[in-house]
């Protein structure tokens, strides 16, 4: 990159006393800027101005840290793997696919009460939810509602674009392989008679639903909208009969919005259901035994899945996970030993500095 | 026909001119910068012509050479033909060429014939010399980018195959819920692997920092103005600010190990003054001169000898008459002056100009001794000698001045009929033509001058009859007229005819040291720079001038490898006699001089002389020069200084690429002034021109132009030293910042079944170079000082701290990527163990794979723009613009991203998410933990170098931060050496084996004589009163 040079300046210059008239314009600009020597804040990262920090990050970090810790064991879960690949699995029977429907129960007990709300989630693992092929399957205009879209959809959707001539909505591979079993809960009582729990269906609480993209295609009846289109290969029901509720049918199902996004790594969990707590008094899931009914028609036992129910409580940071209070006081506590190491080299070295103060 | 003031369309055989004497005056300042006015001869045969009919008639053939770039050099023969006679041939010379480019000046018009044209022409032949320089850095770069390229690779191959074996299993390749379309199913393995294959390179390809070299150039071309806006460099006396030819080098001057300066005009001022000449042994010198103004009575003349006797006084008129003669001057009237030097003695009103500033001062000289040169009107030459009158003399011959011979000859006829020859050169080319005279006395006054540095011309004449004159006369036609070795035959003539002179006498002229220069040489060897001075001057005068400006010192043992020595040994035996003396002490003088602390060490300058060398250099029959080559090299290496005296341009080319391709492969710079600097200029990795006096040739060819040598000081010490620290950061950070953005990428590939799923969404890859973490790097590496520049100019040996491309080795490269590695893992399996299997939101939520992504990608932008920030040691404003407004700039556009549903998009898949992760606690405190954490040890490691081994610079540093713990500072000794020091700081690797051992001794000394308790306790004594030094401690290390 060279740049310009004017050597005729001088030659075709008039007077000999052009320099000097000259010199006036060429002469640069004594500027900060153009002379380096804009004012500046020059902080170096001495051992000095280091150790406060560490030890600050210490304190500040190891409290958070006990606090994330205990908030996360305070938190209930309970996680049941009904996969029914063992043979002694009640669920086992399902795994053929001519029982249909195949209902199964597996029970299990809850030793300390839940109280506030509590979340019923569902869990697959070995489920590549973030494939390529997989994420990119779906028609984003289709799902918002585009009536064009609805009735042609996107070529990301191949091979769940079309079936029998007529386009798939909602089309795409994340659409098809919807979660379809049904969870049901129950209380087993003493007298051994099981009390159903309610389970709310409507999980995304409140104004959150505007926040989706997903959106019906407008018009008066959800089944005529729908016209002209057929239901996703392996759902049992078109998608404007997913649910009793008219308000929770079509796209804006929420169940399908939950499904749509897609998790990030290959084991995740979804949230299924909100058991919504009572009152104050009564925990809303009170210890005792339970019994899980499941619907079983979501086959994963092909490509070595899991499916889990998880029920869980919910605090301000969400669900139990160790990891972040563990992390919070491991760096707290180096960042503290590390301060207490340079304290003492910075104590050692300036010991030394006095004696070989020699020559610069 | 080309009119006044036209440019010349190609190269023209001058025919005619419409001044009488067929001449026209030219001025090639576009070509090679010298601003003076030519003149050109036009053909003898057709200088009569003056219309165009005339030029029509004309009938000739010119036969010339191939087109050639010496712009000075041209043989040719015209043969004109009429009708009545046979041809006449006549020789053509370059003084009948007129090239492109230069510019007709004070004649009407002119006719000439076209000889060159287009790129034939010697303009653009020249055009094309100057070659690409490529700084080390760039090199470095480059492989580095080759290291990446193997990464993407790898990493791709390795993606590649484990996918293969992942989906060895069907119902991994293809479950029921993520079918494959039918083409895809049909397609060949082969091709799909290889579809694969490239898929991942172009998922990972953001490892290659494109955008770098984007940013590289940036940087250099807009850090280059900062060379060009500095005011120290400006020139007050020229009005001449520093030029910037190329930007590509910027950097490479902070690497520069090899200096290699012409002395005339580059370390001396090349404005000459005429300070004694000597005429038959006696001395005279001019009126002293007062800042450059001659006092009054300018014609007097201190008699430092007894008065001349009368012979003695004609001898006197003679000389006096020899230097108004025998000279190139021309006489500029006051109405055309063009590039002006104003003759001291205004009255005059005549300017001389020359392209040897000798000669001006020569004739000035002469001048206020009463000898006025007046001008050269048709082959007269007229001068007013001391009586006031006009003496007109015939210019018959120019034996013009060529730096073999090293001197120049005129023949004139005096009005009286006499003809002299007059000859002026150096004193080692006249004195064995010299058969009269006071040799004896005469050379004792020049080497006299010599040593004090003074530029001697010996003048001798020879009075000719009229038939030697006849016969010189056919030899030089006969020489002249030859088309092939024109120029050997022409010296052969000039050979034989100055020989037998009669010795006149001697001038000196002085070439004042340039300001600072000594200034200048001594910072610069004290910034571990080796400075070689390379001149055409006679080793007396150059090696005087090497001490006035300190290049050698008092106790400096000169070294002598010159052809004298030569002649009376062998080269053979020479050479090794040097190098045993030389290798004596090079084991530990070597490496101390870098250490700089053996001051009082013994060290060596070398001198050696163009024949010499030209010895060395020469291949010889049995193939053994190499040794002799590496033999000198080796020699050259432990001298501290070497003095290259007698050069030939090309030589001096020769000297810099004999070091450039030394085993090391030095960073060589070379510095000069005049057209016989050039190719040394072109040769060397820095090519620094000084805008001098013997026109612009070198400042053109240069990378870069300062107006004085001083400059150069702050040229190296300061711009080049902070270039270099600013573009090794920019280098690494880039590498750094893309490893950091593509490894997570790399990682998350194991996750969701090796499908070339992007963890990001694709604004943020694109942006991520681009906007996100752009600019706070251009401008750190525009900005950053992380010393000041009055401490870098102060303390010269910081230098040594960035030299050897220090910052750019593999150790802080692989550091850097390293460092890269952790903080990737750190965002990735931070996320990941984060977001594993749990919700992190207080409604129960869970995030999605771009939400995951986001998370990933906001922790590292803050952590590499963080990492930015503790790297800045200098914090302007603009550098808080630039790095909290990209952060800012982040966080904006990423909540309009995720907070508005783009039309224009075909998905929506970050609709929400930003905002979403924002609302999540435990988000906010993974950021701020994973951050820590990826700083945390790019900080220790600072810390901890500084405090344990710090560097020269880091030294400093420290110094600054806390003026007032200055005294319990750190010193080069204090630092202590451990196994674990080399790999850690690299920087601080200068201190030799030697130093080591005494600190290592000095510690152990020091922890098992004194119990800490009483070192604290003296050392809170020493920091409470910093003017008062602890001698009791010090004595403790000393012993």
């Amino acid at each position: 990159m060279a740049m310009n040079y004017n050597a005729k300046d001088e030659v075709d210059g008039g007077p000999p006393c052009a320099p000097g008239g000259t010199a006036k314009t060429r002469r640069p600009d004594n500027t900060a800027f153009k002379q380096q020597r804009l004012p500046a804040w020059q902080p170096i990262l001495t051992a000095g101005t280091v150790l406060p920090i560490f030890f600050i990050i210490g304190l500040i970090f190891i409290p958070i840290g006990i606090g994330i810790f205990v908030t996360s064991n305070n938190i209930r879960e309970i996680e049941i793997d009904y996969t029914g690949t063992e043979p002694s699995s009640p669920c086992n029977k399902c795994l053929s696919p001519d029982v249909t429907p195949c209902i199964c129960t597996i029970n299990f007990t809850l030793e300390k009460s839940f109280e506030g709300n509590v979340f019923m989630y569902y869990g697959l693992s070995n489920f590549y939810q973030n494939h390529r092929r997989y994420v990119k399957s779906r028609d984003d205009s289709q799902l918002n509602g585009d009536s064009s879209a609805l009735l042609n959809p996107s070529k990301e959707c191949e091979p769940y674009r079309r079936n029998e001539d007529k386009p798939i909505a909602p089309c795409g591979a994340i659409a098809n392989s919807m979660f379809n079993d049904t969870l049901e809960l129950f209380l087993i009582g003493n007298d051994s008679y099981p009390v159903p729990i309610t389970l709310k269906r409507k999980v995304l609480l409140g104004g959150q639903i505007k926040c989706e993209i997903q959106k019906s295609p407008g018009g008066d009846n959800l089944e005529e909208r729908f016209k002209g289109t057929t239901k996703p290969v392996n759902w049992l029901n078109p998608v404007y009969v997913l649910d009793s509720d008219p308000d929770n049918n079509g796209f804006i199902n929420e169940d399908f919005i939950v499904w749509m996004r897609t998790a990030a790594l290959p084991t995740f969990r979804k949230l299924y259901r909100l058991i919504e707590r009572k009152s104050d008094l009564h925990p809303t899931l009170p210890a005792g035994r339970y019994s899980l009914n499941i619907t079983y028609n979501y086959p994963v036992h092909y490509f070595d899945g899991r499916k889990r129910m998880i029920l869980s409580t919910i605090s301000w940071m969400g669900g139990k996970n160790p990891f972040l209070g563990i992390a919070y006081i491991a760096v707290g506590s180096i960042s503290f030993l590390l301060g207490v190491v340079l304290l003492v080299i910075n104590h050692k070295y300036r010991n030394s500095s006095n004696t070989a103060d020699i020559t610069i | 026909m080309v009119k006044e003031d036209e440019t010349f369309p190609c190269d023209l055989i001058f025919l005619s001119s419409n001044r009488g004497d067929g001449t026209c005056h030219v001025t090639t300042a576009s070509l090679d910068g010298e601003s003076s006015h030519k003149t050109h001869y036009a053909v003898q045969d057709t200088k009569g012509f003056h219309t165009e009919e005339d030029i029509g008639g004309l009938h000739a053939t010119i036969e010339c050479e191939q087109p050639q770039p010496d712009l000075y050099k041209f043989v040719g023969r015209i043969n004109v033909y009429s009708d009545l006679n046979d041809p006449v041939v006549r020789p053509l010379g370059s003084e009948n060429l007129l090239l492109r480019g230069a510019t007709l000046k004070n004649t009407e018009k002119i006719f000439g014939v076209a000889i060159y044209t287009g790129m034939e022409t010697k303009m653009a032949l020249n055009y094309q010399s100057k070659s690409q320089k490529r700084s080390a850095v760039e090199k470095s770069m480059n492989a580095f980018l080759i290291v990446y390229l193997c990464i993407l690779i790898s990493k791709a191959l390795i993606n590649t195959v484990l996918k293969y074996v992942w989906q060895s299993e069907p119902f991994r390749d293809e479950p029921w819920y993520n079918q494959k379309t039918e083409s895809e199913r049909q397609r060949n393995l082969f091709l799909r692997a290889f579809t694969d294959f490239l898929a991942f390179m172009v998922l990972f390809n953001y490892i290659i920092p494109v955008s770098m070299y984007v940013t590289v150039e940036m940087q250099k071309f807009l850090g280059s103005y900062f060379i060009t806006w500095d005011e120290d460099m400006f020139d007050e006396e020229t009005g001449e600010g520093p030029l910037v030819n190329t930007s590509d080098l910027n950097e490479e001057l902070g690497q520069v190990e090899y200096i290699f300066t012409d002395k005339t005009g580059t370390l001396t001022e090349n404005n000459m003054e005429f300070k004694e000449c000597c005429i038959e042994g006696h001395v005279y010198v001019p009126h002293v001169i007062c800042n450059g103004q001659v006092l009054p009575e300018s014609s007097g003349i201190d008699m430092i000898d007894s008065s001349p006797s009368v012979n003695g006084r004609e001898r006197e008129e003679l000389f006096f008459r020899a230097l108004c003669l025998c000279h190139t001057v021309q006489v500029k009237d006051n109405d055309s002056v063009d590039g002006p030097r104003k003759s001291p003695d205004g009255g005059a009103s005549c300017v001389y100009i020359s392209s040897s500033p000798d000669e001006v001062a020569l004739v000035e000289g002469v001048q206020r001794l009463g000898f006025t040169y007046l001008r050269l009107k048709d082959n007269y030459m007229e001068l007013l000698n001391r009586e006031n009158h006009v003496e007109r003399f015939e210019l018959l011959e120019i034996l013009s001045f060529d730096s073999v011979r090293r001197r120049m000859s005129v023949i004139v006829k005096s009005a009286t009929g006499e003809i002299y020859l007059f000859c002026k050169g150096a004193d080692s080319s006249i004195f064995p033509r010299v058969i009269e005279g006071k040799v004896d006395q005469i050379r004792a006054r020049v080497e006299r001058n010599a040593v004090e540095g003074l530029r001697t011309l010996c003048v001798a004449y020879k009075r000719l009859i009229q038939e030697e004159y006849e016969g010189i006369c056919k030899l030089l036609q006969a020489a002249k007229v030859a088309l092939q070795d024109r120029e050997k035959k022409l010296a052969e003539a000039y050979e034989q005819i100055e020989k037998d002179l009669i010795l006149l006498g001697a001038t000196a002229v002085e070439d004042r040291l340039q300001e600072k220069a000594a200034d200048t040489i001594e910072a610069l060897q004290k910034a571990g720079i080796k400075v070689w001075v390379l001149t055409g001057d006679k080793m007396e005068t150059a090696a005087a001038t090497c001490y006035a400006c300190k290049l050698f010192r008092r106790n400096t043992q000169l070294l002598e490898l010159t052809t004298k020595r030569i002649e009376e040994q062998s080269l053979h035996d020479v050479l090794f006699e040097l190098s045993k003396t030389v290798l004596r002490h090079s084991g530990s003088l070597t490496r101390d001089n870098f250490s700089g602390l053996s001051a009082d060490m013994q060290d060596y300058g070398l001198i050696i002389d163009g024949a010499a060398l030209s010895l060395i250099m020469k291949p010889r029959e049995d193939g053994s020069s190499s040794n002799y080559r590496e033999l000198f090299l080796e020699i050259c290496r432990s001298c501290s200084a070497v003095l290259c005296c007698r050069m030939a341009p090309l030589q001096k080319a020769q000297i810099v690429k004999l070091i450039k391709f030394s085993k090391e492969h030095p960073i060589t710079l070379a510095v000069g002034d005049g057209a016989n600097d050039v190719s040394m200029i072109l040769e060397a990795h820095v090519g620094i021109g000084v805008i001098g006096k013997e026109g612009r040739q070198a400042a053109r060819n240069s990378d870069y132009a300062i107006p004085k040598f001083k400059h150069l000081k702050k040229m190296l010490l300061v711009h080049g030293h902070f270039y270099y620290i600013r573009i090794s950061e920019l280098v690494q950070y880039f590498f750094y910042k893309n490893v950091c953005f593509i490894f997570p990428q790399f990682l998350y590939q194991f996750f969701c079944g090796f499908s070339q799923q992007t963890l990001y969404d694709t604004a943020y890859l694109t942006l991520y170079n681009i906007s996100f973490t752009s600019l706070p790097i251009l401008l750190y590496s525009l900005m950053e000082q992380h010393i000041g520049i009055d401490v870098l100019k102060r303390d010269p040996t910081l230098y040594r701290d960035v030299a050897k491309n220090a910052l750019l080795r593999w150790r802080v490269f692989i550091y850097w990527t390293l460092l890269g590695l952790f903080d990737a893992l750190v965002f990735f399996f931070g996320a990941y163990f984060m977001f594993e299997n749990t919700t992190v939101t207080s409604n129960g939520q869970i995030f999605g794979n771009w939400t995951f992504g986001t998370l990933v990608f906001t922790v590292m932008v803050f952590t590499v723009t963080l990492k930015l920030a503790l790297d800045t040691h200098y914090w302007t404003w603009i550098n808080h613009f630039v790095i909290w407004g990209s952060l800012l700039f982040y966080v904006v556009f990423s909540l309009l991203w995720g907070g508005v549903i783009w039309p224009f998009l075909n998905y929506q898949r970050m609709y929400y998410v930003f905002i979403q992760m924002l609302s999540s606690g435990p988000a906010w405190l993974a950021i701020v933990l994973l951050v820590t954490i990826s700083l945390l040890p790019d900080v220790l490691k600072k810390v901890l170098c500084r405090q344990l081994w710090p560097t020269a610079t880091e030294r400093v540093q420290n110094g600054c931060a806390q003026p007032r713990d200055r005294d319990s500072e750190f010193t080069p000794l204090a630092s202590l050496q451990s196994p674990g020091y080399q790999s850690t700081c690299p920087s601080a690797a200068w201190y030799s084996s030697r130093s080591q051992q005494v600190t290592l001794a000095a510690w152990k000394g020091k922890v098992s004589v004194e119990p800490p308790p009483a070192l604290s306790g003296s050392r809170h004594h020493c920091s409470s009163s910093p003017s008062h030094s602890c001698p009791g401690s010090r004595v403790q290390l000393l012993v």
